[in-house]
């Protein structure tokens, strides 16, 4: 049962058209991630499901229930913000059953909740001290635990993570998830950082200028990428994307490439991965740049006047100015429409 | 050892050098000025005949017997605890009202602050001509409801509280100013947390705006206070004081000793009585209410 449905959603800010035509359902338990860049919309769509921004046009769903119209309040959500919003004169423990003092909740169950959430955050020593006396990952902990004493079904989080240092980052990463599991929560994720996103998901909405480029498991979103938007997003090294001309088809050994005809414009998507270094065959190129990453090695060479990485495993003995023969299977190729960025099936029986 | 010694040593001689024109300057207009006060309510009035000679705790005595000194310290009293809350608590709603977004924002703002920018004199004098009996502006809205006229500033019961609200008037604008930049260094965020919680206006203002305007508020209310014993230009235009002393405020009571009545060592004494009781409020105000506010 989706918990969560977005139905032809647009917003504007005055003139400028921040969400085209937002279509979207989050099941129950699932957890969401939206996922782009800076100024895509992501936030403002999080913001439309709490309640605290009215979409122009289109309906927002929570249980079934048409929620449009109502305030933040009723829509029994909670919200983890990317400050954390902790109030700073309140302690911990006041922060935490902040909400339910609001709704009159008895005496008794507040403790009961607070306890419970203390206990499952690690903050149980940390009740009577107020949030400027806390840790980044502590305070982090606090804003989770509001979430969770408030027993709700849905749980919005905007950016929650992108105020810690990385190596917090990661731990407070598995940690939502694993929450999130174990209390089986509805949770919706915005975050720009595609590591985040594919750790974390259980489904990814990739949105690109307040249109949706892509839903789907991270599995999809990385093997068989929607748009050429999407294969360039999503991986780390980026998607190669080339620009197919008479130069680069005259290098490229047609075996490595997809049998349509390249007269009509098309884009060549093919992952930095799927490369490989080959002594025999494959398509001459110049190294340009090597960067050792300890486990792998990053190679970005040029054919012409295209600029393709690749990765390798472990450390490689080539050097800028060496001569490289490249390779890859013709089925890692993603081929992409240049009018309109829209992936092009090139194999027969492949199916996304 | 010995070089340590003298790295202190120059320390020392650096700071004090440092804070020495500051020391300088509030020793000359602040610690001086109390002290010769002090040592001159000690003494008998001198005129060019009979030169001041010193009487002790004369003057003290004479304060303890004298009604008009406990009936204008009773009028200052009673004029603090109205002005104080009143224009603090009028500075913040108009605060809050203005922090929203609403038509004609700027406007609302600059009528609110408008008559903090008037000197006293020239407020005084405007609202001499709305206290004005049959033709001032109070009158005449009177008069079109068929009420009676009234000598707003001549009646005893009356002028003192004609003066409250003109000082309400204009003393809340000038605390909106400090209340409206304290509500916007406060975070949207805190205010949408607020929302997604389920705290409506009132429990959200009760809970987390008023606790995070407390340092506003002890610096407003010091300014508040401080304002009521030290603000008596009005007085001069409208009432002198009168009738029969009943708007009469401490301070107007000693710059009628000092410069009407000549007694400055009179005037001496009630100084060192105002200060006394300022010195008495602030501390009050620094330890009792400091302890309760959050500071980030």
């Amino acid at each position: 049962m989706s918990i969560i449905s977005l139905k032809n959603i647009y917003k504007s800010w005055g003139d400028t058209e921040v969400l085209k035509n937002i279509n979207f359902e989050c099941e129950d338990g699932e957890l969401l991630v939206l996922l782009g860049p800076s100024g895509c919309g992501k936030s403002t769509t999080l913001r439309l499901i709490a309640g605290l921004e009215i979409p122009t046009s289109g309906i927002v769903e929570i249980g079934g229930k048409d929620v449009s119209d109502l305030p933040p309040v009723k829509r029994h959500i909670s919200m983890v913000f990317q400050n954390y919003a902790l109030f700073p004169h309140l302690n911990v423990a006041e922060n935490i059953i902040f909400g339910l003092k609001a709704r009159k909740i008895p005496k008794k169950e507040q403790k009961k909740r607070l306890e419970n959430a203390a206990d499952l955050l690690g903050l149980t020593d940390f009740l009577d001290r107020k949030p400027s006396q806390l840790s980044g990952g502590q305070r982090q902990r606090v804003a989770l635990g509001r979430s969770i004493v408030a027993q709700v079904s849905v749980c919005l989080m905007d950016e929650p993570l992108s105020n810690l240092d990385a190596k917090l980052r990661q731990e407070m990463r598995q940690e939502i998830r694993s929450l999130q599991q174990r209390l089986k929560m509805t949770m919706v994720y915005v975050t720009h950082d595609q590591v985040e996103a594919m750790t974390i998901a259980d489904r990814i909405i990739l949105i690109n200028g307040g249109v949706i480029e892509q839903h789907g498991t991270p599995e999809e979103l990385y093997n068989y990428p929607a748009t050429a938007f999407t294969g360039s997003f999503i991986g780390n090294p980026p998607m190669n994307i080339l620009t197919p001309d008479t130069q680069l088809l005259q290098a490229c050994p047609s075996i490595l490439l997809p049998s349509v005809d390249f007269t009509a414009p098309y884009l060549l998507g093919i992952r930095p991965e799927d490369i490989e270094i080959s002594s025999d065959s494959g398509m001459e190129c110049l190294v340009e740049l090597t960067e050792y990453l300890g486990a792998d090695t990053l190679i970005v060479c040029k054919v012409e006047k295209h600029s393709i990485t690749l990765t390798v495993k472990g450390r490689v003995a080539v050097s800028a100015g060496d001569q490289l023969r490249i390779n890859w299977k013709v089925e890692k190729i993603h081929l992409f429409d240049a009018a309109n960025g829209q992936r092009i099936e090139h194999l027969k029986g492949a199916t996304p | 050892m010995k070089s340590t010694f003298q790295l202190r040593y120059w320390n020392h001689i650096n700071g004090w050098l440092l804070v020495l024109p500051a020391v300088f300057m509030i020793g000359l207009f602040t610690h001086y000025p109390i002290g010769a006060n002090i040592f001159h309510s000690l003494f008998s009035m001198g005129t060019v005949t009979r030169p001041e000679v010193f009487t002790g705790l004369e003057n003290y005595r004479y304060l303890m017997d004298d009604d008009i000194f406990w009936k204008v310290l009773k009028n200052n009293l009673v004029y603090s605890m109205c002005t104080v809350p009143a224009s603090i608590s009028i500075a913040l709603g108009m605060a809050l009202l203005i922090n929203r977004n609403i038509k004609g924002r700027s406007l609302v703002r600059m009528s609110f602050f408008t008559p903090t920018v008037l000197p006293m004199i020239a407020v005084a004098n405007i609202w001499l001509f709305f206290y004005t009996p049959e033709y001032g502006l109070f009158d005449q809205v009177f008069a079109f409801f068929g009420g009676d006229s009234h000598n707003w500033l001549g009646n005893p019961n009356s002028a003192l509280y004609c003066l409250i609200v003109m000082v309400i008037w204009k003393e809340a604008g000038f605390f909106m100013v400090f209340y409206l930049a304290a509500l916007q260094q406060l975070s949207p965020e805190l205010k949408e947390a607020g929302l997604v919680e389920g705290s409506g206006g009132w429990y959200y203002f009760r809970r987390v705006t008023f606790p995070l305007l407390m340092p506003t508020t002890l610096f407003v209310m010091v300014n508040a206070v401080i304002n009521s014993f030290k603000l008596v230009d009005h007085l001069i235009i409208m009432t002198k004081g009168g009738p029969d002393n009943a708007s009469s405020l401490l301070l107007y009571y000693i710059y009628e000793n000092a410069f009407s009545f000549w007694d400055t060592s009179y005037a001496a004494t009630l100084t060192v009585v105002l200060v006394f009781i300022l010195a008495i409020i602030t501390i009050i105000q620094f330890t009792v209410v400091e302890k309760r506010i959050h500071y980030r």
